[in-house]
């Protein structure tokens, strides 16, 4: 099949970026989107130009490193898929694509596609950790947990962390990535020692890296690979309000 | 999840299988306590080599990530740290020696200018692995597969080609230094599936099967970790034997 890019080149942090346009031939409908773009890489490199700089690492949807805009959609038209988990066949050939990266003030563009996500990091510093334990490993059956309670904390815990809910949001914010790691730790017993001190310093880190504040549309959830729920970020509310 | 790989559906049309690696067996090597051979660097999860045997299934990686992360992890590092002093108390003697190296490394790799991708060599030694040192292995094809694998790395020293990008992040040489890293593992892989003289877990040798084609074990000789250290004269194997008090290894079979 045949498809023409247009992708967003930036050299560098500072410079002004631009679309640029290319045209790919006999591409295999079963190629993943950043395959795509190591083919156009190999050839961009064996003209002598400058190959497109994008993330991406497991390739398997698990992960959390790739990502960028597909024609206006967040990661990918398909619904719970990831940049690399899209496939040439949710696309017609002859297509136009538009490749931008995630935007937002808090994900400083690094380089073409790449963006800078540590401030999600800075806030899992925050508090997205728990106590030691010291002494004996404890007997696992010890902490005891209903099974509903220990399916939702999971729920939480499947984020990847790859940003794409603020990527989607038209404030740009983090409500969803914070209210999933706060919700999973406050769901479980381990969690409990830090709670308040964690859901305090984590909600004020959002609003240092320049996150915008949650109107609760509820974009994050629809774009989010893993469906993680908006539910998450009332619990986020909650948590915060507790303590 | 096969519908969002593939595009077809398992329920109406039969699934294509086919083997393809998923994970080297192995990794860094540490003691009980997950401390590697350099004093202070922990290695846990499935960067570590201890817990999966021979075959690594699925699930050792979440074995290894919930008991290394949270049942050994924190209490031997705890241990470790309650004998170190502050950290900046102590200033790195080998930090400035070790940039320097890093440095030469990287100017090494664009100094030479050559004709062949990254992905290229990448490819190549895939496929390498996969036809020599794969799902079966033979003497033969694994002494070849180990002189193929020290042609490319040759090659890559003389025919890598880096493109010019400019300041800032160069995805480029990230993934040539990856790969020049591959080149000396693949060695490694070849080196260990040569010495070990028996079939067990995912290490099939053809030359050592049962009549109905299973893996046969020689643990009179074999059995015991093989630990590798990399010296200037090569891979360095120490044998670290296992003992079973409970259970004994038996033979697998799907008969």
């Amino acid at each position: 099949m045949k498809l023409t890019l247009k992708i967003w080149r930036q050299p560098n942090p500072r410079a002004k970026g631009t679309f640029e346009t290319y045209s790919l031939e006999d591409l295999n409908p079963a190629m993943s989107v950043p395959e795509m773009l190591d083919v156009l890489n190999e050839q961009l490199m064996a003209a002598g130009k400058t190959p497109i700089a994008f993330d991406s690492d497991c390739r398997e949807g698990i992960c959390g490193q790739c990502g960028f805009v597909i024609n206006g959609d967040v990661h990918s038209p398909e619904r719970g898929a990831t940049t690399c988990q899209t496939h040439l066949r949710s696309f017609q050939s002859g297509d136009t694509l538009v490749l931008e990266p995630f935007r937002a003030k808090a994900f400083p563009i690094k380089k073409d596609l790449c963006v800078d996500r540590r401030a999600l990091d800075r806030i899992i510093m925050k508090g997205g950790y728990i106590s030691v334990q010291t002494g004996q490993a404890p007997e696992a059956n010890s902490t005891r947990i209903p099974l509903e309670q220990a399916e939702t904390a999971f729920e939480a815990a499947a984020c990847i962390g790859c940003g794409a809910c603020v990527a989607t949001c038209k404030n740009a914010s983090a409500a969803l990535f914070t209210g999933a790691k706060i919700s999973h730790l406050a769901l479980l017993p381990q969690g409990e020692p830090e709670a308040a001190k964690r859901v305090q310093a984590m909600v004020a880190q959002m609003d240092v890296e320049g996150f915008g504040a949650c109107s609760m549309t509820g974009a994050c959830e629809v774009v989010c690979p893993q469906g993680v729920s908006i539910a998450h970020i009332v619990r986020m509310h909650a948590e915060f309000w507790k303590s | 999840m096969y519908k969002k790989i593939t595009g077809t559906d398992a329920y109406q049309e039969p699934m294509l299988i086919s083997p393809s690696a998923h994970f080297s067996m192995g990794g860094l090597w540490v003691d009980y306590e997950l401390q590697s051979n350099l004093p202070g660097l922990f290695v846990l999860g499935e960067a570590n080599f201890a817990d999966h045997g021979a075959n690594r299934l699925g699930a050792n990686s979440l074995l290894q990530a919930c008991v290394d992360g949270y049942f050994i992890l924190p209490h031997t590092l705890m241990h470790y740290l309650a004998g170190e002093t502050a950290l900046g108390a102590r200033k790195l003697a080998a930090e400035e020696r070790l940039l320097q190296e890093a440095r030469a490394r990287i100017d090494l790799l664009q100094n030479i200018k050559g004709m062949r991708t990254a992905d290229q060599f990448h490819r190549a030694l895939g496929a390498l692995l996969t036809q020599k040192c794969g799902l079966i292995r033979e003497r033969g094809q694994l002494q070849e597969g180990l002189k193929e694998v020290k042609e490319l790395q040759k090659s890559f020293y003389e025919d890598l080609f880096l493109p010019e990008t400019g300041e800032g992040l160069h995805m480029e040489l990230e993934k040539a230094l990856r790969v020049e890293d591959y080149l000396e593992l693949a060695q490694l892989i070849f080196t260990d599936a040569l010495q070990r003289e028996e079939s067990c877990g995912a290490h099939f040798r053809v030359e050592y099967q049962t009549e109905q084609g299973e893996a046969a074990r020689n643990d009179a000789e074999f059995q015991f970790v093989s630990a590798w250290e990399s010296t200037s004269e090569g891979f360095q194997l120490h044998r670290e034997a296992l003992h079973f008090q409970y259970m004994q290894p038996q033979e697998r079979s799907y008969q």
